[in-house]
């Protein structure tokens, strides 16, 4: 089969691999009809995630069909058109049994602070990814979900993390009526979280990015504020300026270990590897939102440590939650604001590229070039959906 | 860019620090109680009505997670019984915090070579050791260079560049290309002139 193949630091390439077999009996074979890039994906793509060795497929936001099945599947069946959630979880552990679907502890060997995730290094697993024609779904009858009929095909991919993820970062927010919240990163996931934000009854959205064209998209699409930090000298003096000297209700960090916007931890974080990549949103995060507020982080940082204001934190009492996302949980309700119009995640694809052009899809999203926002991949035996190439967007 | 341009409730900046001089010398002025309001603004509902789906998850009782963590689950198809073990066909490093291997775990590329026995290394230690992810990324490195031998050796040479995506780099930053290219051959020539040099 063709997939995404990781050769180092900035390098992957389309290869032939050999085909995924079913290796457990609760597995199933899933042909891929679309993934995504995520911007996790790119801590991986830039060397930042401990154990990503050469030879993997990335790709954790996948749906396809169901192929073939192991013995111990009984709910799934051949042919069926599936969305599956980036977690690999099991249902039947202490942390699945609290709907902690990203914690689950039956499915990583080799971590236990983190569970399983498609194509997303051996720390998480080492499970390949849906960056392929065919991918291992491993306990399929609990996590792959049936796409039901009225939901579209680009709806569902952006279902398996992006809008999960930005809803879940909205919620642990804990968002009252009115509430200010800041949401740091203009990338699918905070777009999401801003837009979720809306639902949950904020009085004002405020998104902080530093690419002007993210800010012109997430300004349109989520009906929200924008910030260049790169305008901006001091962001926490700034956000208080701009919330009658209080700071913000709710901060989310939806960048995670690759933020720009400070020297010292741009050296340190992205580029020394002295500290689990930069945390300059944490900062800002905590430093902007009020006394007594909410920090809410999704932006994936490394295993290992950050330097990370907590005195300020705890001087200020605040109330800081994080996680991956727990997809599963959150599909009924999203699927509900899909049909209802209240939100339309397929809005934000960008880029419809073959899997074939993954060498170039990777750097045009990584480097933000030609207005990306989402880039869909599309395996050659997918192709009765049409894919087109990035120079020829929809 | 005027961040609360948009907004709807007006808002106050802060008042300046006053700095002037008289025949006293210096003298120095804060507004009086100019911190922040205690009742703090917040929009009217029909000032947000034009946002679609405001407040649909208002009440908290129609967000997804809440309680916090709930049992039983509600969105799952539980397994029934014990998990069958899945069989260990290749070499699966498993963290020294687990009592044993996990019921389901990933095969897809098992550690070989030398970024293999370093990564061997880094599983005596567990993840809240250092050494476990300092040598973890010693060996992604060492494993870089691994997979470039694997290609020569198979008689495939990589085209970095094309792995880089530099045809989507001349298709959209022409500029950023030439400035890249520049900025290397500058690198290479002082490297090479300097080499010269000490060669004399």
């Amino acid at each position: 089969m063709l997939a995404m193949n990781y050769r180092g630091p900035y390098r992957v390439r389309a290869d032939h691999k050999p085909d995924p077999v079913i290796e457990h009996p609760g597995d199933a074979i899933v042909r891929v009809t679309r993934a995504c890039i995520c911007g996790s994906d790119l801590h991986l793509y830039h060397g930042m995630v401990p154990d990503t060795r050469v030879g993997h497929t990335f790709g954790h936001e996948f749906i396809g069909v169901v192929e073939d099945i192991g013995s111990d599947v009984h709910k799934l069946k051949v042919g069926d058109r599936v969305l599956v959630p980036f977690n690999v979880f099991c249902g039947s552990c202490f942390f699945c049994q609290h709907e902690l679907y990203g914690n689950c502890h039956n499915t990583n060997a080799q971590a236990s602070a983190v569970g399983g995730i498609y194509g997303y290094s051996h720390t998480a697993g080492g499970y390949d990814g849906g960056q392929a024609e065919f991918v291992r779904v491993p306990m399929a009858d609990v996590g792959p979900m049936v796409i039901p009929d009225d939901i579209h095909d680009d709806d569902a991919v952006l279902l398996t993390d992006a809008l999960p993820t930005g809803y879940q970062a909205a919620e642990m927010g804990d968002i009252q009526e009115g509430d200010t919240v800041v949401v740091f990163g203009a990338g699918p996931v905070g777009i999401f979280a801003a837009k979720s934000a809306w639902l949950m009854g904020a009085g004002r959205v405020i998104v902080v990015d530093e690419v002007e064209y993210r800010l012109e998209f997430v300004k349109r699409y989520a009906q929200c504020e924008v910030i260049n930090f790169r305008e901006i000298n001091d962001m926490a003096a700034h956000i208080k300026k701009i919330t009658d000297g209080m700071g913000a209700d709710v901060c989310i960090d939806a960048v995670g270990a690759e933020a720009g916007g400070d020297v010292a931890q741009t050296i340190t974080g992205r580029y020394m590897k002295m500290q689990a990549g930069s945390a300059t949103v944490l900062h800002w995060c905590i430093n902007s939102v009020r006394k007594g507020g909410n920090v809410s982080i999704v932006g994936v940082y490394g295993p290992t440590f950050n330097a990370v204001p907590i005195g300020n934190a705890l001087n200020k009492g605040l109330t800081l939650r994080m996680n991956q996302a727990s997809v599963r949980r959150h599909l009924p309700r999203l699927i509900e604001h899909i049909r209802a119009g209240h939100i339309n995640p397929k809005e934000i694809i960008t880029h419809r590229i073959p899997l074939e052009e993954v060498s170039d899809a990777y750097h045009i999203f990584s480097s933000k070039l030609d207005e990306c926002i989402k880039t869909v991949l599309i395996p050659p035996s997918a192709r009765e959906v049409r894919a087109v190439s990035a120079s020829a967007k929809p | 860019m005027e961040s609360n341009r948009d907004n709807p409730i007006e808002r106050q900046d802060h008042q300046d620090h006053v700095h002037r001089h008289d025949g006293d010398g210096h003298v120095h002025q804060h507004p009086l109680q100019g911190d922040f309001t205690s009742h703090p603004p917040r929009p009217g509902r029909e000032q947000l009505s034009h946002i679609q789906g405001w407040g649909v998850d208002l009440d908290r009782k129609n967000r997804p997670g809440v309680p916090m963590e709930r049992t039983p689950p509600r969105f799952i198809n539980q397994h029934e019984g014990k998990l069958p073990q899945q069989p260990e066909n290749v070499e699966v490093l498993v963290s020294c915090e687990r009592s044993g291997i996990t019921p389901v775990f990933g095969t897809v590329q098992p550690p070989q070579g030398v970024s293999g026995a370093l990564r061997r290394l880094a599983f005596k230690w567990s993840e809240s050791d250092m050494r476990h992810w300092l040598l973890l990324l010693l060996a992604d490195r060492v494993n870089v260079v691994e997979g470039i031998g694997d290609d020569l050796a198979s008689g495939k040479v990589p085209n970095v560049l094309g792995e880089m995506g530099i045809k989507a780099e001349w298709q959209y930053n022409k500029a950023g290309l030439a400035k890249k290219a520049l900025v290397a051959g500058a690198v290479v020539g002082t490297a090479v002139y300097l080499m010269r040099r000490r060669d004399r």
